[in-house]
C-alpha cells in the first residue's frame, strides 16, 4: 500500500517535470538525434552559429511573451524590426552618429510599439485588430521612406572609426575569450542571454511582472485591485517594440543593409516559439523559460533541416508537426 | 414521476464525496436540497442525471432500476437539470437557444424558423413569460435567460426539473414570477428538485425538504413540521447560536461623506455618511443602483457630479487607484469575474492586492509574501491545501474568505462589501459577520450591500435604502424591519 502511494506520487512528478520542461525535454531528444545523424551539426562552430541565428526570432519572442501574457497579440513586431532598421539607416547615411542612430532607432522602435498600446487600451481595439493597423502601417512607411529598395554599405557610410566598429559590432562582433584557443562567443547571442536573463528577473522577481501576470489572468479583477492595467499593456507593446527594433538594429549590421521587407512574417515564429513553450494564448499563464526553449526548438530546426538539405517547402511541413507535437503534449498534462 | 436514490457512494480520486447517501422525489412536489457547500447537493443530482458515474448504490425511477449514463439519456428519460452557471448561448435569439440541437427543418438542413418561432412563442405562452423569441440572449436579463433555460426543459417534455440556486441572480419581482412558473409547473405534475441556500425562499415554495451534510443523508421532512431552527442544526450538526452575532462597538468619528453623487443615467443626489466602527447596510431592489453607486465611489464608475469626503475632507477619485490609495476597499459582488484570478493559488491573489507590502523597490520578497499569506490562512481559517492552492478549487466560501483577506490587508480605512455572502454556506457565512465584526471593532467603516433582508437588517447600524437611483431612506436598524425597507425599496414613504 505505501509502496503504491510513493509509486504513483513519483510518476506524478516525473509528469509534472514533463509538464513543466516539455519544451526543454523536446530540445533535448532534436539535438541529440541531430548531432547523432549529422557531423556537421554537432560541431562546436555550428552551436554558436545557430545561436546568433536564434537572436532574432529570440528578442522578438521575449517581447511577445510579455504582451502574450498581458493577454494582447503583437502583430506588428516584423515591421518595426523593419521600420526601426530603416530609420537608423536614412540616419547613417545624413551622417548622423552612428551611436546616436541606434538610440533613436530603439526610442523609435519602443515608441511604434507604444502605440499598439494606446490602440488596444485608449482606443479599445482588440489586440489583434490594432496590431494588424499597427503592422500594416509601418510596413507602408518602411516603403515609403527608401521607395522599396534597399539601403546598403551601411557601415562604409559611417565616417568616424569608433562609430564603424561600433555599428559592425552589434551584429558581426564577437566576445573572445581568449585569443589562443580561438572560442568566441557572438555578440549577438550575448545581447540576447542577457534579455532572457533580465526578463526572467522582470517576470519572476519584480511586482510589474506579477502586475503582468494579473491583468492577462482577469484584468478587471486587476484593476479593482489597483493595478493600472491600461498602463501594464502599453507598457508590455512598448517592450515588443523596443525589443523587435533591437532586433532589427542586429539584422542591419550583420548584413550591412536595410530594407523595406526585412522582418516579413516574424511575428509568426515568435508567436510560434512561444505557444511552443507553453505560454496560454490567452494570457496569465507561461513563463520565460519555455519561450527560450520554443526559440531554441525553432532554431535548431531551421538550422538542423538546412545542415540536412531538406528544401525549404519541407522544412515548413516539418516546423508545424514539431510545433503541433509539443502544443498537444504540452496541453495533455 | 417517483425516484429513489439509495446508498449511493461516490469519490473523486481519494475524496469521498457521497456516503450512502440517499434521496426519493415524489410525483408533483416541490422537493429542497440543502446542505452546506461541499455536502454533496450537486453531486447527487449529477449523478442522477447521469453526468458522474456512481460507485455503488441504486436509483429506481418509476420503481425500475436506470442507469443514465449522459445527461442526454437523463433528458429523454425526463429529468432536466438547470444549472446554476447557466447553459446559455449568449450571441444567439431566444428562438436558436431553445432549438439548438433539436430544430425544425424542411429538410436538406434548412432551418424552418417560422415554425420554430411558433412553437416557442407557444410555449412562452404557456408559461406565462413574455420574452420576445427573437430577441438576443445577452439582451435579457438574468431572470429572462432563466425562463428561456425553463422553456427548454419544456420543450423536452420535462417530468421531474432540478434547478441550482435559480433565484441567486433574480430581482425580486423575477423570483416572484419564476415562483409562480414553478407552482404551475407543479400543478402539471411535474416534480421539482430546488437547490438553494435562501431559507426564506424554501419555506414559501416547498412541499418537502431533504438535508445533506458531508455527503451523507440526513433526513427527510415536511416543511410544515419543522422550522428553520431545526433545518440549520441538520445542516451544520450543532447549534450554530445566533445567526447574527452581536457587536458592541463604540461608534467614531465621520470618515466618509458622500454629497450628492450623480450618475449620468443610473443614480442621483446621494448623500451619506458612515462612521468609524459603523456598519452601514444598503439595501434596494436588485437594479437599483446600489452597486453603481458602490463602484463610483470606489473610482471604477464616472460620475457627473457630487463630493467624496474622507476624514473631512475632500478627495479626488477618479480610479480604483487613487481610492486605495485614499483608504478605501471594496469587495465586489461578483467575485469569480471581478474579485478574484481565478485560476491563480491563493497565495498570487493575496499578493497582486499587497504588492507594496510584499515587496522591497519594485523587488518581490519571498519572505514577506510567505509571512503574509500564512498569517491571512491562518487568521480567515480558509480551508485550502496551502498557499499554492488555486482559487477555482476552492469553495465559495472560502473564495470569498480570500477576498476578505486580501482587501484586509491592505488596512483599509472604509472598507465597501456588495453582497459578501452570496453562494455562501450558512457557516462561512458566520465566519464573514465575524470578520465584518471585527473590522468594525477595529474602527474600520463598513458599507454593506445586500439583497438579503435579514442579514441588512441583522448586521447593520444603519441602513440605507436606494430605489431607482435614489436614496428613499437611512433609517436606524434599531427601529427597521423588513416591511419598512422593502416599502422604501420599492418607492414608498414611510409614515
Amino acid at each position: 500500500m505505501k509502496n503504491g502511494t510513493t509509486a504513483t506520487k513519483s510518476t506524478k512528478k516525473i509528469g509534472a517535470v514533463i509538464g513543466e520542461y516539455g519544451a526543454f525535454i523536446a530540445l533535448i531528444v532534436l539535438v541529440v538525434l541531430l548531432s547523432a545523424i549529422n557531423a556537421d551539426f554537432r560541431q562546436p562552430s555550428n552551436f554558436t552559429n545557430l545561436l546568433r541565428q536564434a537572436t532574432f526570432n529570440g528578442l522578438i519572442a521575449v517581447g511577445m511573451t510579455c504582451v502574450i501574457l498581458s493577454d494582447g497579440i503583437d502583430l506588428s513586431v516584423g515591421s518595426i524590426f523593419a521600420l526601426s532598421a530603416i530609420i537608423c539607416a536614412k540616419l547613417i547615411m545624413v551622417g548622423v552618429p552612428a551611436v546616436l542612430c541606434v538610440l533613436i532607432a530603439l526610442v523609435a522602435g519602443t515608441l511604434l510599439g507604444g502605440v499598439s498600446g494606446v490602440l488596444v487600451t485608449k482606443g479599445r481595439l482588440q489586440p489583434f485588430i490594432a496590431t494588424l493597423i499597427t503592422m500594416t502601417a509601418y510596413r507602408g512607411l518602411a516603403m515609403i521612406f527608401t521607395n522599396g529598395k534597399p539601403i546598403s554599405r551601411l557601415a562604409e557610410s559611417i565616417s568616424s572609426e569608433g562609430g564603424s566598429f561600433f555599428f559592425k559590432a552589434l551584429g558581426k562582433g564577437n566576445l573572445a575569450f581568449s585569443s589562443n584557443t580561438g572560442i568566441s562567443f557572438p555578440i549577438p547571442a550575448f545581447i540576447l542571454i542577457l534579455v532572457f536573463v533580465l526578463f526572467y528577473f522582470i517576470l519572476n522577481r519584480t511586482t510589474f511582472g506579477r502586475r503582468i501576470y494579473a491583468t492577462g489572468s482577469n484584468a478587471k479583477c486587476a484593476k479593482l485591485v489597483g493595478v493600472n492595467t491600461d498602463q501594464v499593456k502599453i507598457i508590455v507593446y512598448c517592450i515588443s517594440g523596443f525589443l523587435s527594433s533591437l532586433a532589427g538594429l542586429i539584422m542591419i549590421s550583420r548584413v550591412n543593409s536595410a530594407q523595406p521587407t526585412l522582418g516579413d512574417g516574424f511575428e509568426l515564429d515568435a508567436i510560434a516559439a512561444v505557444a511552443l513553450g507553453g505560454t496560454s494564448m490567452s494570457g496569465g499563464r507561461g513563463k520565460i523559460i519555455g519561450t527560450v526553449a520554443g526559440v531554441l526548438i525553432i532554431a535548431v530546426l531551421n538550422n538542423g533541416l538546412n545542415i540536412l538539405g531538406v528544401t525549404s517547402y519541407y522544412q515548413d511541413v516539418i516546423k508545424a508537426v514539431v510545433i503541433l507535437v509539443a502544443v498537444l503534449s504540452d496541453s495533455k498534462r | 414521476m417517483n425516484i429513489e436514490m439509495r446508498g449511493i457512494n461516490k469519490s473523486f480520486a481519494t475524496n469521498q464525496v457521497l456516503k450512502n447517501a440517499g434521496f426519493d422525489l415524489k410525483d408533483g412536489e416541490i422537493h429542497a436540497l440543502m446542505g452546506e457547500n461541499g455536502a454533496g447537493k450537486s453531486t447527487l443530482m449529477k449523478i442522477l442525471t447521469g453526468v458522474y458515474s456512481k460507485d455503488s448504490g441504486t436509483i429506481l425511477v418509476d420503481g425500475k432500476e436506470v442507469h443514465y449514463k449522459s445527461p442526454q439519456e437523463a433528458e429523454k428519460a425526463g429529468i432536466v437539470f438547470i444549472y446554476q452557471e447557466l447553459n446559455v448561448l449568449f450571441d444567439l435569439t431566444v428562438e436558436q437557444n431553445l432549438f439548438m440541437g433539436k430544430e425544425i427543418t424542411k429538410g436538406f438542413g434548412l432551418c424552418d424558423r417560422k415554425a420554430m418561432c411558433k412553437k416557442a412563442q407557444e410555449i412562452m405562452d404557456r408559461m406565462g413569460v413574455h420574452i420576445p423569441v427573437t430577441a438576443v440572449m445577452s439582451d435579457l436579463s438574468v431572470g429572462q435567460q432563466q425562463m428561456v433555460e425553463i422553456c427548454k426543459a419544456l420543450m423536452v417534455d420535462a417530468k421531474v426539473l432540478i434547478m441550482d440556486e435559480p433565484t441567486a441572480a433574480l430581482t425580486q419581482s423575477e423570483t416572484e414570477i419564476l415562483f409562480q412558473v414553478i407552482q404551475s409547473l407543479r400543478e402539471k405534475g411535474v416534480s421539482i428538485v430546488y437547490i438553494s441556500h435562501r431559507m426564506e425562499e424554501i419555506f414559501e415554495l416547498c412541499d418537502r425538504i431533504t438535508i445533506l451534510r458531508d455527503g451523507e443523508y440526513i433526513g427527510t421532512r415536511y416543511i410544515k413540521d419543522i422550522t428553520m431552527d431545526d433545518v440549520v442544526r441538520m445542516m451544520i450538526g450543532r447549534e450554530i447560536g445566533e445567526r447574527y452575532p452581536k457587536r458592541d462597538v463604540e461608534i467614531g468619528a465621520e470618515v466618509l461623506r458622500v454629497e450628492g453623487l450623480t450618475h449620468q443615467k443610473l443614480f442621483r443626489d446621494v448623500s451619506f455618511t458612515v462612521h468609524a466602527g459603523e456598519v452601514l447596510g444598503v439595501s434596494g431592489l436588485m437594479g437599483a443602483g446600489r452597486t453603481e453607486i458602490m463602484q463610483a465611489i470606489f473610482g471604477n464608475l464616472p460620475v457627473v457630479a457630487g463630493k467624496i469626503y474622507i476624514d473631512g475632507v475632500e478627495v479626488k477619485i477618479h480610479n480604483p487607484r487613487q481610492a486605495i490609495a485614499a483608504g478605501i476597499g471594496f469587495i465586489t459582488e461578483d467575485r469569480k469575474t471581478e474579485g478574484l484570478l481565478l485560476e491563480k493559488s491563493v497565495e498570487e491573489n493575496i499578493e497582486i492586492a499587497n504588492l507594496g507590502k510584499t515587496s522591497r523597490k519594485g523587488i518581490r520578497s519571498k519572505s514577506l509574501r510567505t509571512k503574509l499569506v500564512k498569517e491571512a490562512i491562518e487568521e480567515f481559517h480558509i480551508k485550502c491545501f496551502g498557499p499554492e492552492h488555486e482559487c477555482n478549487n476552492l469553495s465559495g466560501g472560502n473564495q470569498q474568505k480570500v477576498v476578505l483577506a486580501k482587501w484586509i490587508y491592505t488596512e483599509p480605512k472604509i472598507l465597501i462589501l456588495d453582497e459578501p455572502t452570496r453562494g455562501v454556506d450558512i457557516g462561512a457565512k458566520k465566519e464573514i459577520y465575524s470578520v465584518i465584526n471585527d473590522l468594525a471593532a477595529r474602527g474600520v467603516a463598513v458599507i454593506m450591500v445586500s439583497s438579503e433582508l435579514p442579514e441588512v437588517l441583522g448586521m447593520s447600524d444603519r441602513i440605507m435604502v436606494v430605489h431607482e437611483g435614489k436614496v428613499t431612506g437611512i433609517i436606524n436598524s434599531a427601529d427597521a424591519d423588513q416591511e419598512k425597507v422593502m416599502t422604501l425599496a420599492t418607492g414608498g414613504c414611510l409614515a
